[in-house]
């Protein structure tokens, strides 16, 4: 457990001092006005890519032996990862922050990001509620 | 100290790493699955079947939050100068005519997140139905950035590339469409 406190703590402050946080650099993504954000998860996604193919080649194991839990998205469910992605994408916007910076940026102490957490916890209610009614 | 802000190229880097310690832990890196554990902790699992899981297996990753929560707060107040974001000078100006006045001269605009908001009705209203929004569509999506746009799109798989096209199809109509009109009269 105290393994994952740390993990957090590095990734909370790799957010914030990479101003993934800030709700400015979100707009100025989503204007691409600026290579930032772009970098930050482009270079996430190569080196992570070169991680899951040595992974993979030299048949890594995670610790206790088991294989990486690596998660595979069932691909008959594209309904909901377009519509639930572009929903998600409109309140990135509006908040500028995703699940990780919501939480991230109660901890910087901009206060008023509370209201946006209780409502991403409604919206998971809700999401949680109306499942059976949505395409998947 | 009065750190600079990091570049690019040593947030992404640190975010790989992040995510390829908890695969090597056993775990995997996905924020938003405990947007639902929490609501479990709640006792939402006698609203729905969704919420009725065993929380106690997704323990570590609340403690990987709360963790991310104390990095946030070492940062802002111990490492990170409190410099402002410098932004794309055009970012400026388009933010400056929407009446974001403090746009390249602060690290959150005032509106939404300083304490003005708190008087502001508006204000309020925008956060939780953005929050509504994100919560709502990273649970329909299966994932969020961490899951889907970093997870998914470095383990190769199509479904993630769907959902961040989606991603930036709500994020850029929001932005070019719907905040051009809403930001005024914030």
């Amino acid at each position: 457990m105290v393994r994952f406190f740390l993990l957090g703590i590095l990734f909370g402050i790799t957010l914030t001092m990479g101003e993934v946080i800030s709700w400015f650099r979100i707009h100025e993504m989503f204007r691409f006005e600026s290579f930032h954000m772009y970098g930050v998860i482009g270079s996430a996604v190569v080196l992570g890519a070169a991680f899951h193919l040595l992974a993979k080649r030299r048949k890594w194991l995670a610790q206790g032996g088991q294989p990486l839990d690596i998660h595979r998205y069932s691909a008959n469910r594209w309904t909901s990862y377009l519509l639930g992605g572009t929903v998600f994408g409109m309140g990135w916007a509006v908040t500028g922050a995703c699940p990780g910076p919501l939480f991230i940026t109660l901890g910087a102490g901009y206060w008023p990001i509370v209201v946006a957490i209780l409502g991403a916890l409604l919206g998971t209610l809700l999401y949680g509620i109306l499942r059976s009614k949505l395409p998947h | 100290m009065q750190l600079s802000p990091w570049p690019w190229y040593v947030v992404g880097p640190l975010i790989a790493l992040t995510m390829a310690a908890l695969l090597l832990s056993g775990r995997r890196f996905g924020i938003s699955s405990t947007l639902r554990t929490m609501c479990t902790v709640a006792g939402a699992g006698s609203l729905s079947e969704y919420f009725r899981l065993d929380w106690r297996a997704q323990r570590w990753n609340l403690v990987f939050v709360l963790g991310t929560v104390c990095g946030g707060a070492i940062s802002r107040f111990v490492l990170l100068a409190p410099d402002p974001v410098e932004l794309n000078p055009a970012t400026v100006a388009s933010l400056q005519a929407q009446g974001i006045t403090d746009a390249g001269a602060a690290f959150a605009p005032a509106a939404l997140f300083g304490p003005e908001a708190w008087s502001n009705p508006l204000a309020v209203l925008t956060l939780l139905l953005g929050g509504l929004l994100v919560g709502f569509g990273t649970r329909w999506a299966n994932g969020c950035t961490s899951g889907h746009a970093i997870s998914g799109l470095s383990s190769l798989q199509w479904p993630s590339l769907i959902a961040a096209i989606g991603f930036f199809i709500g994020g850029l109509t929001v932005t070019h469409f719907v905040l051009p009109h809403w930001l005024p009269i914030l």
